[in-house]
C-alpha cells in the first residue's frame, strides 16, 4: 500500500535512532517492528489496557496511541532501557522476587509506569502507587504483588 | 515412582531443600526484562502477514464470495476460502464441528470466511475489505430458550447434535433414588439461578506464525497456545499432513485462563497460507477478534431442588443445567457434564439427579474458562444451601459442616475423594475473618458472605481416548553439572516452568536455576497434554520426579562405589553427593556426574504419569474424576451503597487446600489471581449480544474488567493435606480458588443490605432492583423433556452416611 514514509529522528533508551517509517505507523509498531524492541507489548492497540506504556520525554504514554512521527526529537524509554547495562533495575528485581509477573505480558507497561512514579515521587504512599497503575490491566495477579513490588522497589531506590 | 531410590521420602517440610520455599520463579527474569518471546515476537525472514475476513451476520448462507479484487491487489500473496481448508476439526472427538473457514454458511458474527497473506498487515487488512461476501440471512438463535425451541429456518448444525433442533448435548443421570428420598425429606426447597457468560480476556492477543519447508514437506508453527500437543494433532488433521511433519512450538503465553486451549482457525490458516506462499506467515488477532475467538465461560441457567432432614442433612439433590454453547462444540461435551459433576465432592449427597443440555446459539463458541463448567453450579449450590439453612433456622455454616464430605471416600456419582481439606479451610477462613463477630452484626451497608468450592487436579481422562501417559518428562544430566528437563508442558503464567525446575532440582539437590528447561515443542519434548484442568503440577510433577529419581540413581551409585559409601546413606543435596552420616565424604555434584558418566556412559532417564482409573462406569463418568481434589473456603466482606447499588468488596479471605505448596508464593499468587477473576465475573463482566447476534462491545473499553481500584485486600491461607497422589503431596491451586468467590460476594450483599440476587453479574442496577423488592434473576427454567435418566447405583459407603 502506498503510504507516505518519513524519517523519524529520536532517542530510544539513550541511543540516537533514525528510522524511515510509514506515516500511519504507531510508535508501538515502530519500536517493535523497526527497532526490534519487542519488550513493549500490545493488548488492544486502542488505548484500553496500557500494556504498551513507554516513557516519552519523562512522561508515561501509550505507544499505541502515538504515531511514530510524533516521536520526532523525543526521548523514548522502554523496558529494554530500564536498567544499567548488564544489570537489572530495582523495580525489575522486585517484580521478579515478589511474583509480580505471572504471564509477564503487562509487566513492561507496569514497570515503565512504576519507573515514572518513582522518578517523580520517590516515597509514594500506597494509594499513590495504586493511582499510578490504575489504568494498567493485569489479568493474572490481582495486582497485589505488583503493588508490593513497587513499594519494595521504592525502598530500594530511595532508602 | 521408582522403588530403587535411596533417598527416603522426607516427611517434614524442613527435609526439603527447595520444595516448600517461596523461591523466585525461573521465568521471571525474562519477563521483567522484556526478553521473553511471545508468539507475536517471532519474526522470520520473508515473513508475510495474514488477516482473516470475518462474517458480519450471525446466521446466514453465503450466496457469494468474491475474492478477485483482493487477489489482484499489489502486495497480496494469497487468498484462501473455505474450499481450501475443508477438513472438519475440533478439540474433542465427540464434538468435531468446525472448519478453519466457513463452508457455505456462517454461524456467528466474527466467524472467519476467508484469509489473506500479504506483504504487511495494512495490505492484508485492505485485501480483507476488498473481499465481497453476500449472505442470505437465516433466523438467528441467541438465547437458551430459542435454542431449545424448534428452529425457525434451520438448525445451526442441521447434521448433528444429540437432541432435536439446536440441542447440541444432553446428559441425564440419576444416582440412587431422588424422588423416593425427596418424599421423605422434612424440608424441600427449589431455586433457579443464572450465571452469565464471560470471557478470559488474556492480555496477549492470540498469535501464530507458520513456516512451511517445501523440501522436508514439514510445517512448523509457533503459537500462543496452552496445548501444543492438541494443536499438533488438529493442525495435522486440518491440513492433511502426517503428524510427524508438523512441529508445534508453544511460546510463552501472555495469559490463557482456558482461552487458548482449542485449536483455532487462525493457526490453521497461517499454516495453509505458508504452504501456498512458501513464506512464513504470521496471524495475530486484534482485540475484537479475541472476543470472537472466545471459548469462554458458558452462560448457564440452573434449577436446583434439595431435600433435607430435620437436622439439615441432605437427602437428595435434583439438578438441571441449561448451557448456552455458542456456535460450535469446543469442549462442550465436557462442560455440560462439569455443570453436574462436582456438587457431590464438597457435600455428601446420597441421592443425586443431574439433567443437563447444551444448546447451540449464533454467538462465538463457548468453552473452558478457569474452573471449566464448575463456577456456575457452585454459585447456584452455595447460595441455595444458605437459603435452605435459613429456612430451617440453621446457621448456614453448620448446615454445611453436617454435609461435608470426608477424606478417602467415594461420592454418589463415583468420584474418588482422597485428601479433603474443606472442613479445615472453613475453620481457618472463619477464624481469620472473625466471621461470627461479623455475620449479621456489621453496620447497615456492610456484610460478610461465605462459600466453599472444590476443583480437580487434572482431568482423569485425556481429551481424545487413549491409554498412554498424560505427561512425560525426559532428563539429561550433563558432565558440567547441569541438568536439563524436557517436557511438553506450556508455561502460561501459572508457573509450570518453575514447578518443573523445582521438582527436578529437589531430587538432584540443586537449585531451580541449575535446571535447564526445554519445553512445549512437539519435536524436542515428550508429550504433556497441556496447561488445562489444573493438571500440570501433579501430572508433569509426578513424571518429573520419576525421571529425576531414575536419572540421579546412577550418580548416587557411582559415588557410593567411588567413596565407599553404603547405598542407603548416599544422598544428593546442596549441590553435592555425599554420605549423610559423614557429610565430608562426598563430591561436588558436577564431579559426581563425571564419575557416573565415566562408569555408565550418558546419564539420563524418562518418567511418565498416567492417572488412576476412574471408579464410575456410566455414560458421562469420564467427567469429574481426577487424581485429587483441591478444596477452598472463602469469606468476602462488602460495603454496599443503598443509594447507588454499588458493591465495594473490602476484603477477601481465602483458605485453599493445595495438598502441599511446592512454592507457597506461587500458590498465593494463584489464589490472588483466582479471587481477582472471580470478582470480575460476579461484579461486572458480561458476555452480551443483541437479538441479531452482534456482540455489544468487543473491546476492553466496553467489556469491563477489574482494575487495581476494584481489587480488595486478599488474605490467602494455604492449607496442606499432603496427598499421596501428588508430587511431594501437591494438588492444584490455579482454578479452585475462583469458585467460591462469586457466591461469597453475593451472599455478603444479602448480609449487608438484604438484597437477594439470583444471577451474575451483580451490577448496581440489579442491586437496586433487589432492594426495591424485585426478584433479580430467572424464576423458572424451560419445560424441556430430558431423556429418562440412566440409573446408577451408589457406592456402598454412601449407604452408611
Amino acid at each position: 500500500m502506498g503510504h507516505s514514509v518519513t524519517t523519524v529522528n529520536f532517542s530510544v533508551n539513550g541511543e540516537e535512532r533514525h528510522v524511515t517509517v510509514p506515516l500511519n505507523k504507531t510508535l508501538l509498531e515502530v519500536l517493535r517492528e523497526d527497532l526490534d524492541l519487542t519488550g513493549t507489548t500490545h493488548g488492544c492497540e486502542v488505548g484500553e489496557c496500557s500494556a504498551c506504556t513507554v516513557i516519552v520525554d519523562g512522561r508515561p504514554e501509550l505507544s499505541c496511541l502515538k504515531l511514530g512521527v510524533e516521536a520526532e526529537g523525543c526521548e523514548v524509554e522502554t523496558v529494554e532501557g530500564l536498567a544499567e547495562p548488564g544489570d537489572l533495575h530495582p523495580l525489575q528485581r522486585a517484580f521478579a522476587e515478589h511474583g509480580a509477573a505471572q504471564c509477564g505480558y503487562c509487566t513492561p507497561g507496569m514497570l515503565m509506569e512504576a519507573k515514572h512514579l518513582l522518578d517523580t515521587n520517590p516515597y509514594p504512599a500506597p494509594d499513590e502507587i495504586e493511582d499510578a497503575i490504575v489504568g494498567n490491566i493485569c489479568r493474572c495477579t490481582g495486582y497485589t504483588r505488583i503493588l508490593s513490588a513497587i513499594d519494595d522497589a521504592a525502598g530500594r531506590v530511595s532508602p | 515412582m521408582s522403588e530403587s531410590v535411596q533417598r527416603a521420602e522426607p516427611e517434614a517440610a524442613e527435609a526439603f531443600d527447595v520444595v516448600g520455599k517461596s523461591l523466585t520463579r525461573v521465568d521471571a527474569w525474562d519477563k521483567v526484562s522484556g526478553r521473553v518471546e511471545y508468539a507475536d515476537d517471532v519474526d522470520l525472514a520473508r515473513m508475510a502477514y495474514g488477516k482473516l475476513k470475518r462474517a458480519t451476520r450471525a446466521h446466514a448462507r453465503i450466496t457469494k464470495l468474491d475474492v478477485s479484487a483482493a487477489v489482484a491487489m499489489d502486495g497480496v500473496y494469497e487468498v484462501i476460502t473455505g474450499e481450501d481448508v475443508p477438513v472438519v476439526f475440533g478439540i474433542m472427538p465427540a464434538a468435531e464441528d468446525e472448519t478453519a473457514l466457513a463452508q457455505e454458511k456462517v454461524r456467528y458474527v466474527g466467524e472467519p470466511v476467508a484469509a489473506v497473506a500479504a506483504v504487511d498487515e495494512t495490505t492484508a487488512e485492505a485485501a480483507c475489505e476488498a473481499i465481497v461476501v453476500e449472505y442470505e440471512d437465516l433466523e438467528p438463535v441467541t438465547t437458551i430458550e430459542q435454542g431449545l425451541a424448534d428452529p425457525v429456518d434451520e438448525a445451526i448444525h442441521p447434521d448433528h447434535g444429540q437432541g432435536e433442533g439446536n440441542v447440541d448435548r444432553l446428559g441425564s443421570l440419576e444416582f440412587g433414588d431422588v424422588d423416593g428420598a425427596m418424599a421423605t425429606a422434612a424440608h424441600v426447597r427449589e431455586d433457579v439461578y443464572f450465571y452469565e457468560g464471560n470471557t478470559h480476556l488474556p492480555l496477549e492477543q492470540h498469535s501464530a506464525v507458520a513456516s512451511w519447508d517445501p523440501g522436508l514437506e514439514k510445517l512448523t508453527l509457533w503459537a500462543s497456545t496452552q496445548v501444543p500437543h492438541y494443536v499438533h494433532r488438529q493442525l495435522a488433521k486440518a491440513l492433511e499432513l502426517p503428524p510427524r511433519r508438523v512441529r508445534v512450538h508453544a511460546n510463552s503465553v501472555g495469559g490463557g485462563f482456558g482461552g487458548k486451549t482449542d485449536p483455532f482457525p487462525h493457526q490453521i490458516c497461517a499454516g495453509k497460507l505458508s504452504m501456498l506462499t512458501g513464506r512464513p506467515v504470521k496471524i495475530t488477532l486484534n482485540r475484537d477478534e479475541v472476543f470472537y475467538a472466545h471459548r469462554g465461560r458458558h452462560p448457564v441457567l440452573m434449577w436446583v431442588k434439595t431435600g433435607v432432614d430435620e437436622d439439615g442433612r441432605i437427602l437428595a439433590l435434583d439438578w438441571k443445567s441449561f448451557l448456552d454453547g455458542g456456535a460450535y462444540g469446543s469442549y462442550g461435551p465436557a462442560t455440560t457434564y462439569y455443570t453436574g459433576a462436582l456438587q457431590t465432592v464438597t457435600y455428601r449427597i446420597p441421592n443425586y439427579r443431574f439433567r443437563g443440555t447444551r444448546v447451540n446459539t449464533n454467538k462465538p463458541p463457548c468453552g473452558p474458562k478457569r474452573g471449566h463448567g464448575t463456577p456456575q453450579p457452585r454459585y447456584a449450590l452455595e447460595l441455595h444451601l444458605t437459603r435452605v439453612a435459613e429456612e430451617l433456622g440453621m446457621d448456614p455454616i453448620e448446615l454445611r459442616r453436617k454435609n461435608f464430605t470426608g477424606s478417602h471416600e467415594l461420592t454418589a456419582n463415583w468420584l474418588e475423594v482422597t485428601t479433603n481439606g474443606v472442613a479445615e479451610c472453613t475453620d481457618r477462613v472463619l477464624e481469620a475473618s472473625d466471621w461470627y463477630e461479623k455475620r449479621g452484626k456489621l453496620p447497615e451497608g456492610k456484610g460478610v458472605g461465605f462459600a466453599v468450592g472444590s476443583y480437580i487436579t487434572g482431568a482423569g481422562l485425556p481429551i481424545y481416548w487413549n491409554n498412554m501417559p498424560h505427561s512425560e518428562v525426559q532428563i539429561k544430566v550433563d558432565r558440567s553439572g547441569g541438568v536439563t528437563a524436557f517436557c511438553g508442558e506450556a508455561e502460561i503464567g501459572q508457573g509450570s516452568d518453575m514447578m518443573l525446575a523445582t521438582l527436578v532440582a529437589e531430587v538432584f539437590g540443586l537449585a531451580p536455576e541449575d535446571v535447564a528447561l526445554e519445553t512445549a515443542d512437539t519435536d524436542t519434548t515428550p508429550v504433556d497434554l497441556g496447561s488445562y484442568s489444573s493438571r500440570v503440577t501433579l501430572m508433569m510433577g509426578n513424571a518429573a520426579v520419576e525421571a529425576a529419581q531414575k536419572a540421579v540413581q546412577p550418580v548416587l551409585e557411582a559415588v557410593a562405589a567411588e567413596r565407599d559409601i553404603p547405598m542407603e546413606r548416599v544422598v544428593a543435596r546442596n549441590n553435592r553427593v555425599y554420605d549423610r552420616q559423614d557429610p565430608d565424604n562426598g563430591v561436588e555434584f558436577a564431579e559426581a556426574v563425571k564419575i557416573a558418566e565415566a562408569e555408565y556412559g550418558m546419564i539420563g532417564a524418562v518418567g511418565s504419569y498416567t492417572p488412576p482409573d476412574h471408579k464410575g462406569h456410566y455414560k458421562g463418568a469420564g467427567v469429574g474424576p481426577t487424581p485429587a481434589y483441591s478444596y477452598s473456603a472463602c469469606v468476602a466482606q462488602v460495603d454496599v451503597d443503598p443509594e447507588t447499588g454499588h458493591v465495594d468488596v473490602e476484603k477477601v479471605w481465602m483458605a485453599h487446600d493445595v495438598g502441599r505448596a511446592i512454592n507457597p508464593g506461587l500458590v498465593e499468587g494463584q489464589v490472588e489471581g483466582s479471587v481477582y477473576m472471580g470478582l470480575g465475573e460476579v461484579l461486572m463482566e458480561a458476555w452480551e449480544f443483541s437479538k441479531t447476534g452482534q456482540h455489544y462491545g468487543p473491546s476492553m473499553l466496553d467489556y469491563k474488567s477489574p482494575t487495581v481500584g476494584e481489587m480488595p485486600e486478599v488474605e490467602s491461607i494455604v492449607v496442606e493435606t499432603v496427598d499421596d497422589r501428588g508430587p511431594f503431596g501437591a494438588k492444584e491451586a490455579g482454578q479452585g480458588p475462583l469458585l467460591p468467590v462469586p457466591p461469597a460476594v453475593t451472599d455478603a450483599v444479602w448480609d449487608a443490605v438484604g438484597a437477594e440476587l439470583y444471577e451474575t453479574p451483580i451490577t448496581p442496577r440489579k442491586v437496586l432492583a433487589a432492594l426495591a423488592g424485585r426478584h433479580v434473576g430467572p424464576t423458572e427454567v424451560p419445560d424441556y423433556a430430558f431423556p429418562e435418566p440412566d440409573h446408577v447405583d451408589v457406592p456402598e459407603n454412601v449407604e452408611g452416611w
